[in-house]
């Protein structure tokens, strides 16, 4: 990776690029190694691109048999609340899966000036189960492959209890630290939407945009390179979501429509109770529900209303626990459900 | 004789835990040694961040055989009762002899001793599946299984050995959830993560020397203290000490290289509090100051300089330039934010902050912060003469002693609460005692803390403490066993050291009327009766608090009960003092003889009381005296009851004791010559009413008969 000059560089590189893309995968996709990040072109090496930093994760879980989703299509305030892995953490059924999530947190809104917190962000999830018994290792050798040499820094894992009271969810893990910085959650999921984890799922949150300002070496996660081109091709991250933070901050702060939010509430909490309620197939002497991913829907909704009206500052301390609570009777519902679906249960 | 190697080898283990999780695997598995007739020479635990170790040598390599005799029934008792001791004992009937002091039959019980090996391979297993982990969890495809094993992180492997030095140690054969014990382990995750075979403890410590991993968690520190007050020396600095982060970082490393990096100078215009806790708590590094010596350095102020410490866990190959760039962002961007925050709360002056507590919920029953500040304003102002506080610096004091916990620093950083009030008080120009309260009201926050002394600090620290108090006694929310959420003991204390450390007169029953008055009606949830019976439930709390902090001190705390048992004492700081003087004179010979006396006296009465169903209260009458000893002892009973009232009058403790001194030749003479129950029933009446003196004389100090011994 050092001493390469990047104008000398580029086209050599091209070359082994276009060959490894087109003849192996063709012949055997699963033969094909991960790219060497020196192979890569630079606009796509993760310590220049953000899109490339994204890419080289997705390219490494799938090589560890993730299936690589693509967002889930609702606002959410993290990667955990996305069913692949909420609900696909319950029962006994294995899964892997990876994929980024756009992130929303209202409250973390900074118009866009502060240089690390957003109301819009990315975070890349990975969720195994069982957790396999090299997690730990699996999790290095990513960070290797986005170009963190365990040699040269200091990786750590720091304890972090896990804790989702709107999701009635806990694990035990760590954060990840390299060099003093926060990268990764870890986690063992114990108990999700108030259910036991029988097997117990592993899960892996990267923290992107932090990740990624440590790789290009930026202070301001608007001056990431983005697409990873230099010159009038380069766009940054704030070419990109500036706008969007300060309009949003804007929004969720100021103009939100409390009363609209405080209505959808209760719409999404009577709704979610609804499609629960009505899943339930009746005359089969196995318990069944055939609608626990609509309904879940729902409680994903009232998680993010309840979210823009805790930011526009309308809910009292008293009433956010009592908020909070009802999100999580909503959670607990979808897993009670969601155990007694085709995925979700045994056989 | 054979020594055991054990080791626990698992995902990182959270620092916290690890200290006592060494000193639990040493007690679980010696305890139960020992419990199998094992007795050991000696047993060390180690721990890392990755591995729970024990070595225990001087084991017997077999339990020894157990002789037991079992004493059974007589000879010629039914056959039903001889077959069910056999059955007992599990013996035929030959093993059974006579006893040869009577007619029983005896059965001798051999139980041979078993190899160690096998002890431990029974033992070792419970252990680790009973292991007490604050918090542990399971994972892996194992734990879809009920049963599962957990651990504080995933278990992965385990070493058991054990033998004498001389030979190749045995194996522990066990396995616990697929976990098979073995002899292997690893070494550094990342400088020596192959495996590693090890026999005993002595090549097991040396070869993960060499993979890297200093097991010991002492000789982690050891290497972590010496390094870094070395670095900061070599620079002309000096290291500031922290034991607390010393133990956490040496828990989050296996190989410690301790590193040194800095930051930009303009962050020190911000409090060294507040650097100091950006980079402890966030980065879990050590901050460098200025030497202190300001003899041979006059230009040296003993403050923080723009560096850090840092204890890696690896050898870098670049020498740690690029952990040391990395740990450097990450302090810059947090000494930004600790920056950007102190200079914004120093932008709003902090009454102006108050409006906002109106809409802070306090406790549901007991209203908002902002009607709690102005509890607390109401009741130090009505407190500070009582302590010779300035009422107006005092009322400034409470109006703005809290007003930092809306600062965006202390949202960060809530240990920095009270500091940064004083900080930002002192920034808007307060007078030195207001801004120092902001900070001292809090105190003492335990038995070990700094009591304030400023006045206008001591006034406001026990208005906090009152309102508390009172406040959650008004709701029915007294600590109960171990469980006290809202440290209202520690707040009790608080009240008790405040006035016993700065001679303070407070009395506490009309400062909890005067708390209770200051409650908001629509909230507090109580009966006008329990606002009546409050302050004197709160007062037998910190009856009990006195109790407890004289135990800890190792004083008699059952003369805390006989003081307040005198009833209407409220005045703490008289009942310490009481306390401490009655201790003094129960040392002496007086005192232990008085209070034998006047036990003997309270015993008699008691049980004469209850026999005639009634009390001997009232005034003896003096012509019914037929001995020189009852004349005497009423002579004496006169005299020093005033001779003691007048000095408790004076508060003066000591010489009331003095006094009570002078009744015990009285009161031991009286016992001596004198028959209590006299035939006669009006000398009998009149000689316990004498008695019933005593015990009233002695109540100008304290109630005897609730003292001990």
């Amino acid at each position: 990776m050092p001493g390469h000059d990047d104008g000398h560089w580029l086209p050599i590189a091209l070359i082994p690029l276009a060959t490894a893309d087109t003849v192996p995968r063709a012949q055997n996709p699963l033969a094909r190694p991960i790219l060497p990040m020196d192979e890569l072109p630079a606009h796509m090496r993760p310590e220049r691109s953000f899109q490339g930093f994204i890419l080289a994760l997705q390219r490494f879980w799938a090589e560890q048999g993730c299936v690589i989703l693509q967002p889930y299509d609702m606002e959410m305030g993290a990667g955990t609340f996305h069913p692949a892995t909420t609900l696909r953490a319950l029962g006994p059924k294995p899964w892997r899966a990876a994929y980024v999530q756009p992130s929303r947190r209202p409250k973390d809104g900074r118009y866009g000036k502060n240089p690390n917190r957003m109301q819009h962000y990315y975070q890349y999830q990975v969720i195994m189960k069982p957790s396999p018994p090299n997690l730990q290792e699996l999790y290095l050798k990513s960070l290797a492959a986005i170009g963190l040499d365990s040699s040269l820094h200091d990786i750590r894992f720091v304890e972090d209890d896990w804790e989702s009271p709107t999701l009635g969810a806990w694990g035990l893990g760590w954060e990840c630290w390299c060099d003093g910085m926060e990268v990764s959650q870890f986690t063992y999921f114990q108990q999700v939407a108030g259910v036991e984890c029988a097997p117990v799922a592993g899960e892996l949150t990267y923290g992107m945009e932090r990740l990624a300002c440590y790789l290009q070496g930026v202070d301001h996660v608007m001056d990431l390179n983005f697409n990873g081109r230099e010159g009038v091709d380069k766009v940054t991250y704030g070419d990109v979501f500036l706008q969007a933070e300060q309009e949003y901050s804007l929004h969720n702060f100021e103009h939100s429509d409390s009363e609209m939010l405080f209505k959808q509430f209760v719409m999404a909490e009577e709704a979610c109770k609804k499609y629960l309620a009505a899943g339930w197939k009746s005359g089969s002497n196995q318990k069944e529900h055939l609608m626990a991913l609509p309904a879940y829907d729902q409680c994903i909704k009232a998680s993010h209303v309840f979210n823009l009206l805790d930011a526009r500052g309308v809910i009292s301390v008293t009433e956010r626990q009592s908020y909070i609570g009802r999100v999580r009777d909503l959670a607990k519902a979808c897993g009670e459900a969601w155990v007694h679906t085709e995925a979700g249960r045994a056989s | 004789m054979p020594d055991l190697l054990l080791e626990l080898f698992s995902e990182e283990i959270p620092a916290r835990m690890q200290a006592k999780a060494a000193d639990d695997l040493r007690r679980m598995v010696t305890d139960r040694l020992v419990a199998e007739g094992l007795v050991y020479e000696g047993a060390k635990a180690f721990v890392t961040p990755r591995r729970l170790a024990l070595t225990v040598h001087g084991i017997p390599a077999r339990q020894s055989d157990l002789k037991t005799e079992r004493k059974g029934p007589k000879i010629g008792a039914p056959d039903a009762a001889v077959q069910g001791f056999l059955k007992a004992t599990g013996l035929d009937e030959a093993t059974i002899q006579r006893d040869p002091k009577g007619d029983f039959y005896v059965a001798l019980i051999e139980k041979p001793g078993r190899p160690t090996l096998d002890v431990l391979a029974d033992i070792l297993p419970v252990i680790v599946r009973t292991f007490p982990w604050p918090k542990s969890m399971r994972w892996g495809e194992r734990s879809a299984k009920s049963g599962a094993l957990t651990w504080v992180r995933p278990l992965h492997s385990i070493i058991a050995t054990f033998g004498p030095e001389t030979e190749e140690p045995e194996i522990v054969k066990f396995s616990i959830d697929g976990i098979e014990a073995g002899q292997t382990t690893f070494g550094h995750r990342f400088l020596a993560p192959s495996a590693i075979s090890v026999r005993r403890f002595e090549d097991y410590e040396a070869k993960l020397k060499a993979a890297k991993v200093v097991l010991d968690p002492q000789a982690r520190k050891d290497i972590i203290l010496a390094d870094a007050k070395q670095l900061a020396f070599a620079q002309g600095f000096e290291l500031v000490e922290d034991q607390v982060l010393l133990d956490e970082v040496s828990g989050l490393v296996e190989w410690p290289v301790v590193l040194m990096g800095s930051f930009d100078q303009e962050f020190l215009s911000i409090p060294g509090e507040v650097i100091r806790a950006t980079i402890r708590n966030n980065q879990k590094c050590f901050v460098v100051s200025d030497p202190k010596d300001s003899d041979k350095n006059p230009d040296k102020t003993g403050k923080l300089t723009n560096k850090f410490i840092l204890t890696a866990n690896i050898e870098a190959t670049d020498g740690g330039k690029a952990i040391i760039a990395g740990n450097e962002r990450v302090i810059r961007a947090r000494l930004s934010d600790a920056k950007f925050f102190y200079e914004s709360d120093l932008k709003t002056k902090l009454e102006d902050r108050l409006p906002k507590f109106e809409n802070i919920v306090f406790h549901e029953k007991l209203g908002t912060q902002g009607e709690r500040i102005k509890r607390i304003e109401r009741l130090a102002a009505e407190i500070a003469p009582l302590v010779g506080a300035d009422v107006e610096k005092t009322k400034r004091a409470a109006h703005l002693a809290k007003a930092d916990l809306l600062t965006e620093v202390v949202g960060e950083f809530p240990e920095l609460q009270g500091l940064m009030g004083k900080y930002y008080a002192l920034a808007q120009g307060e007078d030195a005692s207001v801004a120092a309260a902001s900070e001292e009201h809090y105190k003492p926050q335990g038995p070990a803390d700094r009591v304030p002394t400023d006045r206008v600090s001591v006034a406001v620290a026990l208005a906090d403490k009152m309102d508390t108090l009172v406040g959650f006694w008004a709701i029915d929310e007294k600590p109960t066993g171990s469980k006290d959420p809202y440290a209202l003991r520690r707040a009790a204390l608080g009240v008790i050291r405040l006035i016993a450390e700065n001679t303070i007169r407070l009395p506490i029953l009309k400062a909890a009327q005067s708390a209770i008055l200051g409650l908001p009606e629509k909230g507090a949830k109580y009966p006008a009766a329990d606002a009546q019976k409050l302050p004197g439930d709160l007062l037998s709390f910190f009856a009990d608090r006195l109790k407890v902090q004289l135990r800890d001190q190792g004083a008699r705390h059952d003369l805390v009960d006989a003081v307040f048992a005198l009833g209407g004492q409220d005045d703490l700081l008289m009942v310490v003092r009481r306390v401490e003087a009655l201790g003094k004179f129960l040392d002496t010979d007086d005192g232990k003889n008085l209070l034998a006396g006047t036990k003997r006296a309270s015993n008699i009465l008691s049980i004469e009381e209850k026999k005639d169903k009634r009390s001997f209260d009232g005034a003896p009458d003096p012509t019914l005296y037929k001995l020189d000893e009852e004349k005497a002892l009423a002579k004496a009973i006169d005299q020093v009851k005033s001779e003691a009232g007048a000095a408790v009058a004076k508060e003066d403790f000591a010489a009331a004791m003095s006094a009570m001194a002078k009744l015990r030749p009285a009161v031991d003479a009286f016992f001596d010559k004198v028959k209590v129950n006299d035939d006669e029933p009006n000398v009998r009446e009149n000689r316990l009413k004498l008695l019933n003196e005593i015990r009233a004389a002695t109540r100008a100090v304290a109630d005897f008969s609730k003292i001990e011994g």
